[in-house]
C-alpha cells in the first residue's frame, strides 16, 4: 500500500475502475492509520502520564495538572537515595539473575530427553509437565511455607524462591521442548556417529542450535521472577533486607502516602529494566511468545 | 530355566542402560515435582482436614474446615462471583480486543514495527508497577483520566474506590496489557492462506463475509486457545487485584493483618487471595487449604480442556 503514496493519485493513463480501486486503498489506509494511532495513544498514554507526574513537585502531583512546572529531575535521586531502594535491586537481579541460569541449567536436559528420547511414559510425562504449567504457586503454599519456614528456618530469604529452581520448571521445560523438536535428528544422529555420547550431543550440537530458545526461556524466566509478587510477599515480607522491588514498591507508596510524583519515578524505575531488557532481545522475545504452543 | 543368551542379554543391558539415561536427563524434573509438587499436594490434602494454626500441633478437624470455607467464611463466594464476572466480561473483552488489535497491525503498512512495539510494551510492564500506573492514572481526586473526563463534562467514575467500577478499573489494566494476545492473534491471521481470501473475493464477498467465513474458521483453535487460557489466569488472578485495593485503600504496608482484602467491598476478591487470607493473615492453615483444593481441581479442569481441545498444542516429537 506504500506504492499507493509513492505513485501520482491520479495518472493520465488510469482508467475510471483502477482511479476507484486506487481511492478506495488511499482511504482503508488513512482509516486504519487513523485507528493504528488511536490505538497507539491508548497504550502509550499511561506511561507518558506516569512520567510526567515523576518530574512534578511533591505540591504540584497533588494537583490536577498534567504537565510538570517546574521539571523536577532530581525525584529519580530522592528515589535511589530512599534506604532499602538499592537493596531491593541488588535482591531483585539475585532473585532473577541465579533463578534464570539455574532453571535453564535444569530444564534443558529434561527438554532435550522429552523431545529426543523414545521412552515408555513419554507423553504421560509431557501432559504432567503441561498441566504443572497451569497450576498457580498458591496451590500448594501451605505446606512448602511450613517445609522452608518452620523445618529449615529460611523465611526472611529468597532460598526458597531460588532453590526450586534448580529442579526444572514446567513451563520452560515445555518451551525447550517445542524449540529442541524442531532440530532435525540427522544433527544428532550425525554427532552419535562421531561417537558422542548424548551429553556431549547436548552440549556440542544440540545448545549451540538451540540459542534462540534458550534465550526466550531465560527471558520469561527472567521477567518471571522481576515481576513475581506472591513469592517475596510470602517468603520475604517479615524482613525488608529480602525484598524485591516488586515487593518493595507497594511499600514505598505506603511510606510516602500521597507523593505521587515519587511513587511514579519509582514505578518507572521498575518497569524500565524490563523494558530495556526487550529493546535488546525483541525478537527472541517474540518468538518465544509464538513458541508457547498456539503454532502447531 | 534356560539361560540367557549372549544375545538377548547385550540386549537387556542396553536397554538398561538406556533406562538410566533418560531417568538421568530426567531427574531434575522428577525430583522438582515429587519433593516441590507431589508431595506437598498430599499435605494439603491432609491439612485440609486438620486443624492447624502453624504453633499447636495439628488436630483432626474431619470436615470442619470444608463446611467453615463453603459455608461461613464471609469470603468464598464473593470471590467466586468475581471470579466469574471477570471471566465472562475480561476475558471476552481480552480476546476480543486482542483479536482486533491483531487484525488492525497485519493491516497496517506503514510504521509496522514501530505500531507492534507500543502495543506490547504495556504487555511487559511488572503487574505490581502497571497497577500502581494505573491506580494513580484512575485515582478519583486528582488523578490525571477523572480530570479529563470532567473537563469534557463526563460524570467521573471513583474506579477503584468504587465496588461497582473497580472491576472495569481491573478490566481495563487487563486490555492495557493485551500486547500476549496480539502477537498470538498476529501470527495465526498471518497464517491463514492467501488463495482463500482471494477466492472470497472472487465470490463477491463483503470484508464482513471474508472475516467471517475465512478468517474466524482458521484461527477458531487459537480462539479457543486464548479463552481458555484466560479462563485458567483469571481463575489464579491475584497481583491486580490485591495491590489496587491496598493502594485505593489507603493501607499499604506493615502488619499484613491490617488490610481487608477486596477493597472496596470485596469487589476485589480472587481465590488466591483467600488462601493468603486464611493462611497468612488469620494462621488457619486448614481452610487455606480448602481454598488451594478448590484452585486446584478448577485450574485442572480447565487444563484438561485445554488439551482436549487442541491436541495441536503439543507438536509431534519424534
Amino acid at each position: 500500500m506504500t506504492q499507493v503514496l509513492d505513485k501520482p493519485v491520479e495518472s493520465p493513463a488510469a482508467t475510471p475502475a483502477e482511479r476507484t480501486a486506487r481511492r478506495r486503498a488511499l482511504l482503508e489506509w488513512i482509516a486504519v492509520h487513523s485507528l493504528g494511532v488511536a490505538a497507539a495513544l491508548f497504550f502509550t498514554l499511561p506511561f507518558v502520564f506516569v512520567l510526567l507526574t515523576s518530574l512534578m513537585s511533591d505540591s504540584q502531583a497533588l494537583s490536577r495538572d498534567l504537565i510538570p512546572d517546574p521539571w523536577q529531575w532530581e525525584n529519580y535521586r530522592r528515589v535511589l537515595d530512599t534506604p532499602g531502594f538499592l537493596t531491593w535491586w541488588r535482591n531483585t537481579l539475585l532473585y532473577a539473575g541465579l533463578g534464570t541460569v539455574l532453571t535453564v541449567v535444569s530444564s534443558l536436559p529434561v527438554a532435550y530427553a522429552l523431545a529426543k528420547f523414545r521412552f515408555r511414559g513419554r507423553n504421560a510425562t509431557l501432559m504432567l509437565v503441561i498441566s504443572m504449567m497451569m497450576l498457580p504457586p498458591q496451590v500448594v503454599v501451605i505446606p512448602m511455607y511450613l517445609f522452608w519456614a518452620k523445618q529449615l528456618d529460611l523465611s526472611g530469604t529468597l532460598w526458597p524462591l531460588i532453590v526450586p529452581m534448580a529442579f526444572g520448571d514446567a513451563f520452560s521445560i515445555f518451551l525447550l521442548r517445542q524449540f529442541l523438536t524442531t532440530i532435525p535428528n540427522e544433527y544428532i544422529d550425525a554427532a552419535k556417529v562421531d561417537g558422542c555420547g548424548e551429553l556431549r550431543t547436548l552440549l556440542r550440537v544440540v545448545i549451540p542450535m538451540a540459542r534462540p530458545g534458550i534465550a526466550a526461556v531465560a527471558l520469561f524466566q527472567f521477567f518471571y521472577a522481576w515481576n513475581d509478587y506472591f513469592g517475596p510477599q510470602i517468603y520475604a515480607s517479615e524482613n525488608p533486607g529480602a525484598w524485591t522491588l516488586s515487593y518493595g514498591l507497594e511499600s514505598f507508596k505506603g511510606a510516602h502516602h500521597t507523593d505521587w510524583n515519587l511513587t511514579m519515578a519509582a514505578t518507572l524505575l521498575v518497569m524500565a529494566p524490563v523494558i530495556l531488557v526487550f529493546f535488546f532481545a525483541q525478537k527472541a522475545f517474540v518468538e518465544g511468545v509464538t513458541l508457547t504452543g498456539v503454532k502447531g | 530355566m534356560s539361560t540367557p543368551t549372549p544375545k538377548s542379554n547385550t540386549l537387556r543391558s542396553k536397554r538398561r542402560r538406556s533406562a538410566l539415561r533418560t531417568a538421568a536427563f530426567l531427574s531434575p524434573w522428577l525430583i522438582g515435582f515429587t519433593v516441590f509438587f507431589a508431595y506437598p499436594l498430599l499435605s494439603t490434602v491432609y491439612f485440609s482436614f486438620m486443624h492447624y494454626d502453624g504453633f499447636k500441633p495439628p488436630t483432626w478437624a474431619g470436615t470442619r474446615n470444608w463446611t467453615y470455607v463453603f459455608e461461613h467464611y464471609p469470603y468464598f463466594w464473593p470471590a467466586l462471583r468475581n471470579t466469574l464476572w471477570l471471566v465472562l466480561v475480561m476475558v471476552t473483552l481480552r480476546v476480543v480486543f486482542g483479536l482486533g488489535v491483531g487484525l488492525l497491525i497485519t493491516r497496517i503498512k506503514t510504521g509496522t514495527g514501530v505500531f507492534r512495539t507500543l502495543f506490547y510494551l504495556p504487555y511487559l510492564a511488572p503487574p505490581v508497577a502497571a497497577t500502581m500506573a494505573f491506580a494513580f492514572l484512575l485515582n478519583p481526586g486528582t488523578g490525571p483520566v477523572n480530570s479529563l473526563l470532567e473537563g469534557i463534562g463526563i460524570p467521573a467514575p471513583g474506579w477503584f474506590n468504587d465496588p461497582a467500577w473497580s472491576k472495569p478499573a481491573l478490566t481495563l489494566l487487563a486490555l492495557w496489557g493485551v500486547g500476549d494476545l496480539m502477537v498470538i492473534f498476529m501470527a495465526a491471521l498471518l497464517d491463514v492462506p492467501k488463495e482463500q481470501y482471494e477466492a472470497a473475493e472472487l465470490d463477491g464477498a463483503s470484508a464482513w463475509q471474508r472475516f467471517r467465513f475465512v478468517t474466524l474458521p482458521n484461527i477458531s483453535p487459537i480462539v479457543m486457545f486464548a479463552v481458555v487460557t484466560g479462563v485458567i489466569q483469571t481463575m489464579q488472578y491475584y497481583t491486580q487485584p490485591l495491590v489496587a485495593g491496598k493502594v485505593a485503600s489507603g493501607v499499604i504496608q506493615g502488619a499484613g493483618t491490617l488490610f481487608e482484602p477486596g477493597y472496596p467491598d470485596r469487589s476485589t476478591l480472587t481465590l488466591p487471595q483467600l488462601v493468603y487470607n486464611l493462611g497468612f493473615q488469620r494462621f488457619d492453615y486448614g481452610s487455606a487449604c480448602v481454598v488451594a483444593l478448590v484452585l486446584f481441581a478448577l485450574s485442572m479442569a480447565f487444563t484438561a480442556l485445554l488439551m482436549r481441545r487442541r491436541g495441536g498444542l503439543i507438536q509431534a516429537g519424534d
